[in-house]
């Protein structure tokens, strides 16, 4: 069975069809990218999983369990924890208590404090700074305190919805270098959202590309070359196009 | 100096009322975006279940007859209750709606509590005497002050503090504040809407039950319309105080109900009737030079 399981979404948004009729599904302890251009449905997937948005059609299965249509804290009580496009810490509490929020949900408050531990040696800057207010971050800080942030909630599944977005390239590399560290201590189950593949390719793991609002290609990163990815990516038909251009 | 400590005392606990109010109105607005209109009706509801309901001039104390120590908690308990029970029956159902629409809401269900009072108790004004140890004077460094004023100044410290420690050093108010600045991401993260809403709402009602109680040992009388002025002026003051920053708005509560004493005190004799106006145009002319108010919230300008 597997971890997350998400059979034939279809979402709407008034007359605007986002997902049409989307299937994925992620195993436990695999890591799996979801790329795509932008405005394809990325975002509204992981919403729609979330329980932000409700999906039209469609089913949404967490470790056998039917979520479909839950409300967003039921999913998360499930164990799906949620890093959202554009970082969303919580700028006025301190960095803290913005890692203790998702605790709520957890009997075990000596494991919540080990892992808090854990995350503070991971990320020594947030330990420093851990009395300071979130929104005193910079962009590269406020990504690592919302990834930390969904780890407290002792999740089965992570999913983050672009986590490179608007950082330099020196910044994005510390992050994935860090959620790499963490995936191997912790055995993370990550579902990642990214624009661009490269990084995913980098990264190990399976890949789907996501375009307006349909799967139009997946596989094991390692398995698939630039070129087909890049074709499938811009929805050339065929090599006469690529080489007219 | 008496004279001026009896200013002190007036614009403190006058303050304190319009505060307590504020924050009542600011804590709801915070969780849910709702400008809650009833709230006023709350506030009078609180205090006519401390008489008989009859539409006879007659006053008959029914809830006022209980001993200074359960009466007040139990009307605070039925300000939280009310405010508890219009979350539940009318405001869930209405949370998806634009906050036009709850505002609407918000207007209806005040007719409706205020009317069902008419109906009881009939429009006229009721004498009212409870708590009569609070109507005496007390010698505060050589002024004469109502025991009343003294013990309205004292609660509300004594509840502010309260609030902040329960918002500051418990899950719930950390639950609370997390949810006023991004209601979706505290959900994402396991924080239950309904009982974050739920508490909102129970402390902003036992706030109103409390102004109640205040207003009508004041004033020694029932009167249907009685939150309506408090509920107008807190809401002034939520939006001055920056409409989302409870600080905000227990600060701006205290420099509206100081304005409005001050002026009683330093206007022209012949102005004084229209001290309000007075009052309002400062108002204004704070929304000019700062017009998402004294202390919005870093969240609130966020999201514009
Ligand atoms: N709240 C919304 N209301 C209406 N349309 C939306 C909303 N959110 C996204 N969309 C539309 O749905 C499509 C998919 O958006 P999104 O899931 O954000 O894409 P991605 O994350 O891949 O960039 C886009 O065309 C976008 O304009
Ligand atoms: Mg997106």
């Amino acid at each position: 069975m597997s971890l997350l399981a998400v059979e034939n979404l279809v979402v709407r948004y008034g007359q605007l069809t986002a997902l049409r009729g989307v299937s994925l599904h992620v195993e436990e302890g695999e890591t799996l990218f979801v790329t795509g251009p932008n405005g394809a449905g990325k975002s509204t997937l992981l919403k729609a999983i979330a329980g932000v948005v409700r999906p039209a059609e469609g089913r949404i299965r967490l470790a056998g369990a039917d979520i479909t249509g839950n409300a967003p804290e039921t999913t998360a009580r499930l164990g799906f924890s949620m890093v959202p496009e554009g970082r969303q810490v919580f700028p006025e509490l301190t960095i803290e208590e913005n890692l203790w929020l998702g605790v709520g949900i957890r009997r075990n408050r000596a494991a919540a404090a080990a892992d808090l531990d854990h995350i503070y040696a991971v990320f020594p800057m947030l330990r420093e700074r851990r009395h300071a207010a979130a929104g005193i971050l910079s962009g590269g800080q406020q990504q690592m305190l919302v990834i930390a942030r969904a780890l407290m909630t002792a999740p089965r599944l992570v999913a983050i919805d672009e986590p490179s977005l608007g950082l330099a390239p020196k910044i994005i590399d510390q992050v994935y270098e860090l959620l790499m560290r963490l995936r191997a201590e912790r055995q993370l189950t990550l579902l990642i959202v990214e624009q661009s593949s490269t990084r995913a390719l980098m990264t190990g793991g399976r890949l789907v590309l996501l375009r307006s609002g349909q799967i139009v290609l997946e596989g094991a990163c390692d398995a698939l070359d630039g070129a087909t990815l890049e074709r499938a990516y811009f929805g050339y038909d065929g090599p006469a196009e690529v080489t007219a251009s | 100096m008496t004279a001026t400590l009896q200013i002190l005392f007036d614009a403190l606990s006058l303050g304190s009322l319009y505060a307590l109010g504020a924050l009542g109105i600011a804590l709801i607005f915070g969780v849910m975006r709702l400008v809650n209109f009833a709230h006023g009706d709350y506030i009078a509801f609180s205090v006519f279940v401390l008489l008989w309901p009859t539409t006879e001039a007659v006053s008959i104390l029914l809830l006022g007859q209980l001993p200074p120590i359960l009466l007040i908690p139990v009307v605070i308990a039925i300000g939280a209750l009310l405010s508890m029970a219009s979350e539940v029956t009318v405001f869930r159902r209405l949370r998806e709606a634009n906050p036009a629409t709850m505002m609407i809401a918000s207007f209806a269900l005040g007719f409706v509590i205020k009317h069902a009072l008419l109906m009881a108790y009939s429009s006229r004004p009721k004498s009212i005497s409870i708590l009569p140890g609070l109507a005496q004077q007390v010698e505060v460094m050589g002024a004469r002050i109502p025991l009343l004023q003294v013990v309205t100044i004292l609660a509300t410290i004594v509840i502010l503090l309260a609030l902040t420690a329960f918002l500051k050093r418990t899950r719930f108010g950390l639950e609370m504040r997390a949810a006023a600045q991004d209601f979706t991401m505290a959900r994402m993260l396991g924080v239950k809407a309904n009982r974050v809403i739920l508490l909102a709402f129970a402390i902003s009602g036992a706030l109103a039950g409390a102004i109640g109680l205040v207003v009508v040992v004041q004033t020694g009388t029932a009167d249907i319309n009685m939150g309506l002025s408090v509920m107008l002026v807190a809401f002034i003051a939520t939006v001055i105080g920056g409409l989302g920053s409870l600080y905000g708005a227990v600060v701006a509560g205290f420099l509206i109900g100081g304005a409005s004493v001050l002026m009683q005190v330093i206007l022209p004799l012949e102005a004084r009737p229209f001290r309000d106006a007075f009052v309002y145009a400062l108002v204004i002319a704070v929304l000019i030079w700062r017009p998402q108010g004294l202390f919005a919230p870093r969240s609130s300008r966020q999201r514009v």
